[in-house]
């Protein structure tokens, strides 16, 4: 059992405010992934969990117990951090076993914990060795394993997999969510990498300049940005934006008149907008389809072949848009193409960049990564 | 292998290639003359040690036939041991101290830094500029008043006091090219200051620790002016030894240079056992 809040936290640097009042709920058992880009405050957030920045104001609650000022071991937490920081004159056995060593735990009870976490992890052959003799991805695991050992009540990850190669990268993912149902123990994860936050995450916070843009289930995330910040942060390739007009208001959606002419109604809610109002048609480049009689055309600027996919880079007026079609279109560079979306899957920004709520939620809005097992596959939690 | 090979060598041009050979050779032939322009004088030293008063006085030549005279008279005169103790409790004792003190200070300043940190370290150093001989009236009488003159001890505080800012600024180097992340892990399990410091810190760091404490020690160990000054008899350590052969009955060469071999052979053979971790020392945070 393990709750995490978060009530008001700030974090001042001297006179730059880094973390600008931040309000968050993490559940028992949840994986929580705070992505953003670099710089927008998200490993500073987990320090402030962790214990190792203290918060200039705000309370971080564990379970429901203030524990700002209590200190970073005896929070509960365990942290890997992204350089590992293995302790390199100890063995793998070692590091794992360093915590219950200061903690006089007798050798023998703390050889049988570490073996235990060794076994998890498959590290059980390389007790023995220094990490310099390790891989990359062994020294990761041993990280984690120096992490199980302290039998956590939440874990906090650091962009754990930012020092690996690519394939390594997928393999760790799917390790780190086969044991996060495999311990059952809440998880925060710090990432930039969306692809990162949207396989693992049960719970995305989406983090920009201090402040948490937006909540949610991956797809929520996906399906619902609130405002053009997450909409561009989140999915990939990014979503492509087009300045549209207003042409009128209606309870079924809002009418624009799209930058080649063509008008389409968007089922938003836009009761609230004024007459003038700027609005960005806001698509994504996998919702974006040819067709002859697609109300938006432009000229192919680049053209990548992916093999599965082809990523067109078409140029219309002064934007450049991405378009993901099938793998196998017979377009060259300098062609033009035409080509249009289906309204449901457009996005409208008003001129603050907040999204117009959407009429319709997409049915899998509220999917979290644990409701992807299937009906038979066993679940300690009704969906 | 060939393809290979022409790969690497293909950019370089033949001339070029010799061109870098020749100002490696230069470079070499330039350390060397340095060298030995350097080593040279304890090169004499230590020949003259061997020769007769007479010889040593004599036109300078390296064909003469040696002899332990010199050796025997400096060991019948005075006990080369006592001084030589002293030398090695004063040297060591003080750079037992100076780290003491100094690895909490570098400590703290590598790992938590505030706006002055910089400026602490520089007037550190600072001290270090100016001349002992400034203080020597105040010292000599703050020894005078405690009774600290010609002890062991005064020597040991006068060292350690000597030798801090430079121990603090190479310990502050060597800490700080320590990852902070491994401290933070080792706080995250469960670790106080001093298991991060004793546990993480000093084990990481031993190669730094230990250059610094030789540095530390081959200073001390040099050290003329304030034991020429601060000792008479009881305490005073090698390098005072060495002096007591300029006396006013005149100088005598010869047995000078075997006291002063004498004197500094300990400390060269320290210091050439371990060359390689003292050029690994002090180059540090210069090279990386």
């Amino acid at each position: 059992m393990a709750t995490l809040q978060l009530h008001n936290i700030t974090k001042r640097f001297g006179d730059t405010e880094v973390i600008k009042g931040i309000n968050l709920e993490v559940n028992d058992r949840e994986f929580v992934v705070f992505v953003g880009p670099s710089g927008c405050g998200k490993s500073t957030l987990m320090r402030m969990i962790a214990g190792l920045e203290s918060a200039t104001d705000g309370d971080i609650l564990i379970n429901g117990q203030r524990i700002n000022d209590v200190g970073p071991a005896d929070r509960g937490l365990a942290m890997v951090f992204q350089s590992y920081a293995l302790y390199p004159h100890m063995t793998v056995e070692g590091n794992m076993g360093f915590s219950m060593r200061l903690a006089g735990v007798p050798k023998e009870e703390r050889r049988a914990k570490v073996l235990e976490a060794a076994k998890i992890l498959q590290l059980e052959p390389l007790l023995d060795r220094k990490p310099k003799a390790l891989s990359g991805g062994q020294r990761q695991r041993v990280a984690i394993g120096r992490a199980i050992v302290r039998n956590p009540s939440i874990f906090l990850f650091d962009e754990p997999l930012s020092n690996l190669d690519a394939a390594l990268r997928v393999q760790m993912r799917i390790e780190l969510a086969r044991l996060h149902d495999e311990l059952d123990a809440t998880m925060i994860y710090v990432t930039h990498d969306q692809i990162e936050a949207m396989t693992m995450a049960d719970k995305i916070v989406v983090l920009h300049d201090g402040v948490v843009e937006q909540v949610g289930s991956p797809m929520a995330l996906y399906h619902h940005p609130c405002n053009r910040f997450v909409a561009g942060f989140i999915g990939s390739p990014k979503m492509n934006f087009l300045p549209v007009t207003l042409t009128g208001v209606a309870p079924g959606g809002v009418g624009v008149r799209l930058p080649g002419g063509g008008e389409r109604s968007i089922p938003v809610d836009g009761t609230h907008l004024e007459e003038s109002a700027t609005l960005e048609l806001g698509v994504r480049p996998e919702h974006l389809v040819l067709d002859e009689q697609g109300p938006l055309s432009g000229e192919i600027k680049v053209l990548e072949r992916l093999g599965g996919q082809t990523s067109l880079y078409v140029q219309m007026n002064d934007e450049l848009i991405t378009i993901m079609a099938d793998g196998d279109v017979a377009y060259r560079v300098n062609d033009t193409v035409h080509f249009g979306f289906a309204p449901e899957r457009a996005h409208l920004f008003g001129a603050d960049g907040l999204a117009l709520p959407s009429l319709q939620q997409h049915p899998l809005a509220g999917l979290t990564r644990h409701d992807n097992r299937g009906p038979g596959a066993p679940s300690e939690e009704p969906a | 292998m060939t393809i290979l090979r022409s790969a690497t060598t293909a950019p370089r041009s033949v001339t070029g290639l010799r061109s870098a050979q020749s100002k490696r050779a230069m470079i070499t032939v330039l350390g060397w003359s340095v060298a030995l322009v350097i080593f040279f004088p304890i090169f004499w030293m230590i020949l003259t040690g061997f020769k007769t008063e007479s010889a040593a006085i004599a036109d300078p030549t390296l064909i003469f036939s040696p002899t332990l005279e010199s050796y025997q008279a400096v060991q019948a005169r005075s006990g080369y041991t006592r001084f030589a103790l002293n030398s090695v409790a004063v040297a060591f004792g003080s750079t037992f101290f100076a780290l003491l003190l100094a690895i909490p200070a570098a400590y703290s300043m590598a790992f938590l830094p505030t706006k002055r940190t910089k400026g602490t370290l520089l007037w550190m150093l600072s001290t270090k500029m100016l001349p002992p001989v400034g203080v020597l009236v105040p010292i000599y009488l703050i020894f005078r008043d405690v009774g600290l003159l010609d002890t062991r001890t005064g020597l040991i505080i006068i060292y350690t006091l000597m030798n801090l800012p430079i121990v603090v600024w190479m310990l502050y180097t060597f800490f700080k090219d320590m990852p902070k992340d491994i401290l933070e892990a080792g706080r995250m399990d469960g670790a106080s200051t001093f298991q991060e410091v004793f546990f993480l810190l000093l084990p990481l760091t031993l190669p730094g620790i230990a250059s610094t404490g030789l540095l530390s020690i081959i200073l001390s160990w040099n050290e003329a002016f304030w034991s020429l000054n601060l000792t008479s008899s009881k305490a005073a350590p090698l390098t005072a030894y060495i002096a007591s052969f300029s006396s006013p009955e005149g100088l005598f060469w010869a047995k000078l240079s075997a006291a002063s071999t004498m004197a500094i052979a300990p400390i060269l053979i320290l210091g050439w056992m371990t060359q390689k971790q003292m050029v690994r020392g002090l180059t540090f945070g210069a090279v990386k």
